[in-house]
């Protein structure tokens, strides 16, 4: 059962930042849009996202639960030393998921949907850059949990050149994820081309992004580069996320969109893979050179038993029924 | 501001915020499929345009009351490490289970929301039946949790450790089936007279009468059903409570002494340092009566309770006073409501009835409020009843006060923005929905 459960946390985290990866992304493409495109980005995003919106954000829940179900200690501890960065993305996660109900549900659309706007763009690229703030903590080593004063317990842990860069890298990825979404969701020709612009955009950002997170694993002594290169998987990973991409662009220019997405898709999943393979099942590295285990921090049996069988229970009632949401949304537009 | 103090203010805001939402968010959806099965059995066109309106009214309050809920689910962790660590595990089974019904919860909304003349219709009334029954599962498990940590099971507690958990056993915890019973019907009856309320108000102003009468007859029966069961289940719980937990009891009627046969008090004012109440109405007996079914048992007071023990025993007196206070009154107004009913008066004759209701609004969720407070400072100064104290599971990190000040700022405008967006739906009616008005 342990490995049930922690297939099913890796899969909500994956799945986290793909869904709601691309939704961030919507707002932070809104960001860089401008004004004058902006009603119209905002047309195909809400046609694009409104249906499957609040499904998207489920998957955090999931993998927080399982966190706290069947690694308490996983998850206290990042509770407790990445509190204010976690404090941060909450707030994002509150304004933006309010903002977006609010704009579209408000029955008069006068000034306040400039408020919404405004309060949607800007906690979108917040929340984004923040998830990948802490994901970016969580193997940074920065960590410190025999510190005794504030600054090196709650600051430095998430404060430092690599967290950052991985969290404007996870800001690029997530823009790419819904430029190249948002393509295959509009028929019209000049919205298909903004859209077009915005993926490129946000591909060279992203590489811009991936070179800093590079050089600020190298100044802060992140054996990255190892876990990358040096292990098969890392370097097959990244291999292939990298053919991907010139198919992705190849298909690009072809016209074919719909199958962009999955190569999109593809492309983070190989990434997030390339990064966190050579030090699995470790999930949080530490300050003192330990590294706190999924395997060894995994909790009682009877409760991994039951949260194994809550969760396949839970998928055989969930994913039929999402996957025909997606399916019912999709068809609609043929 | 002490550090404690402020992360347990900061747990109260969000709780007692998300509740509001949440709750809502799972009795609408009934409303809604009331008038939905309406609309597709008779054809009238105003059910469809009110199951509408109260469809965008669900998809505000279930969006405001899934962020605030993935807000708590981290809030546990980020204000009480201490109590995770151990806690995680033995009472997590509930909500893994609750994360699947909200999971479906969210999809079926979708399909509600957009499905209006894409999905077959009766697959579509469905969805919004799934949405209402999954809500109301999500609540029954969250309750369940809470039940937990006022009624501890599932595991052995040797020498400070926590050893053979069984996570069924802890969620089929003694105080569940009372908590959610209690809950679920005080969610009814809040929601139900809130929005029956607001109808009555439009009623009263004359605009789209037909329209809010409609609406405020559905959600009317469902607030004053829920209003008349729910003083048996307080009956359970009340007695339940004094079996398990004596002190909260003690705390909810003030009792400083064990006495027997036990008087009810009724108000009143508390003296904690004292240990004294004035000015409370007395009913000899009457508490022995409520609590053990029996006039003259014995009551055990906090004298029977270490010092150290003792819940803040004036909020939890003053809280229990509101809740029965209110509860009792809308008990009155629903025995009313259904006398006029049975009488087959029309009802928009009956503006003294209507402008109760308008006066009712606010009153279902200050008292579901209350309860809380009961429930929740009545378990003080355990956080893990009789297991781990509240202080002793509080995170290290300094601070906290600034956390609570902003989420305090955050809540505060969100329940701003979602009244004033309720007002404009409201006010928006006539404008939408006009041409009802004139088919009719």
């Amino acid at each position: 059962m342990e490995q049930v459960v922690i297939t099913f946390l890796c899969m909500a985290i994956l799945l986290y930042f793909l869904l709601g990866g691309a939704d961030f992304g919507a707002g932070i493409i809104e960001l860089f849009t401008s004004t004058k495109n902006r009603s119209r980005t905002r047309k195909t995003m809400y046609h694009a996202i409104g249906p499957v919106w609040e499904a998207n954000h489920m998957w955090l829940i999931i993998a927080i639960v399982i966190l706290f179900v069947g690694f308490p200690f996983i998850y206290t501890t990042m509770s407790v030393y990445l509190h204010i960065p976690l404090a941060i993305m909450l707030i994002g996660i509150i304004a933006r998921g309010t903002a977006f109900v609010f704009r579209h549900y408000d029955a008069v659309k006068d000034d306040m949907q400039w408020l919404y706007n405004r309060i949607f763009r800007y906690s979108s690229f917040i929340t984004a850059l923040f998830l990948g703030i802490i994901a970016g903590s969580l193997i940074s080593g920065h960590i410190d949990t025999q510190a005794s004063d504030f600054y090196t317990a709650y600051i430095s842990g998430w404060l430092n050149w690599f967290s950052v860069a991985v969290g404007f890298f996870t800001v690029a990825l997530c823009g790419f994820l819904a430029a190249i979404y948002l393509i295959g969701e509009t028929k019209e020709y000049h919205d298909k081309r903004r859209f077009i612009k915005k993926a490129e955009f946000m591909n060279i950002a992203a590489v811009v992004f991936g070179a800093m997170v590079f050089m600020a694993a190298q100044r802060d002594q992140i054996p990255l580069i190892d876990w990358v290169f040096k292990s098969k998987v890392g370097l097959s990973a990244i291999i292939l996320a990298s053919l991907s991409l010139v198919l992705l662009w190849y298909l690009l220019i072809k016209g074919k969109t719909k199958i962009l997405r999955i190569l999109a898709g593809f492309q983070v999943t190989m990434i997030l893979l390339a990064i966190s393979y050579a030090h699995f099942p470790n999930f949080i590295r530490l300050k003192s050179g330990n590294a706190i285990s999924l395997l060894e921090t995994v909790g009682p049996e009877k409760t991994i038993y039951s949260l194994g069988l809550a969760l396949l229970l839970g998928s055989v009632l969930i994913l039929p029924f999402l996957g025909y949401l997606f399916y019912k949304f999709q068809k609609k537009e043929e | 501001m002490d550090d404690f103090i402020a992360a347990r203010s900061q747990m109260a805001l969000s709780l007692g915020f998300h509740i509001i939402f949440s709750c809502i968010g799972m009795v609408m959806p009934f409303f809604m499929a009331v008038s939905h099965y309406k609309w597709l059995k008779t054809g009238e066109e105003v059910y469809k345009n009110l199951t509408k309106a109260w469809s965008k009214g669900v998809a505000i309050f279930f969006a405001t009351g899934a962020v605030s809920g993935t807000m708590l689910s981290f809030e546990l962790g980020l204000l009480w490490p201490k109590f995770m660590d151990h806690a995680g595990p033995i009472f997590g089974m509930p909500f893994s289970l609750e994360g699947t019904a909200f999971f479906i919860e969210a999809i079926a909304l979708g399909f509600f929301l957009y499905g209006w003349n894409k999905l077959n219709k009766w697959f579509h009334w469905f969805t919004g039946m799934v949405v209402g029954v999954s809500g109301l599962a999500s609540g029954i498990l969250v309750v369940a949790a809470n039940a937990w940590m006022n009624s501890p099971a599932g595991f052995d507690f040797v020498n400070g450790q926590y050893l053979n958990i069984d996570p069924i056993q802890a969620m089929f915890n003694k105080a569940w089936f009372t908590q959610a019973l209690h809950m679920c019907l005080a969610a009814f009856t809040a929601t139900g007279f809130a929005v029956a309320g607001v109808h009555a108000l439009m009623i009263l102003r004359n605009r789209n009468a037909y329209f809010h009468l409609k609406a405020f007859k559905i959600a009317a029966v469902f607030a004053c059903i829920a209003a008349l069961l729910q003083p048996l289940s307080g009956d359970i719980s009340a007695k339940d409570v004094a079996k398990r937990q004596p002190a909260k009891l003690a705390a909810m009627e003030a009792l400083y002494k064990t006495e027997k046969p036990a008087p009810l008090l009724v108000g009143g004012i508390v003296n904690e340092k004292d240990k004294t109440v004035k000015g409370a109405i007395k009913i000899p007996a009457a508490l022995s009566f409520l609590a053990h079914g029996d006039f003259k048992a014995e009551v055990k007071g906090l004298d029977q309770i270490p010092e150290n023990d003792h819940p803040p025993v004036a909020i939890t007196h003053y809280a229990f006073q509101i809740m029965v206070g209110i509860g009792t009154l809308l008990l009155l107004v629903s025995l009313t409501y259904f006398f006029i009913l049975f009488k087959k008066k029309p009802l928009i004759e009956k503006r003294w009835l209507l402008k109760l209701f308008v006066f009712a609004i606010p009153l279902g969720y200050l008292a579901l409020e209350a309860g809380w407070v009961v429930t929740e400072v009545g378990r003080q100064p355990w956080i893990i009843y009789g297991i781990m104290r509240t202080k002793d599971a509080v995170t290290p990190m300094p601070g906290i006060a600034y956390s609570f000040y902003i989420f305090s700022a955050i809540y505060v405008s969100l329940s701003i923005i979602v009244t004033f967006l309720l007002y404009r739906q409201i006010k928006m009616v006539p404008v939408l929905y006009n041409k009802t008005e004139q088919n009719n």
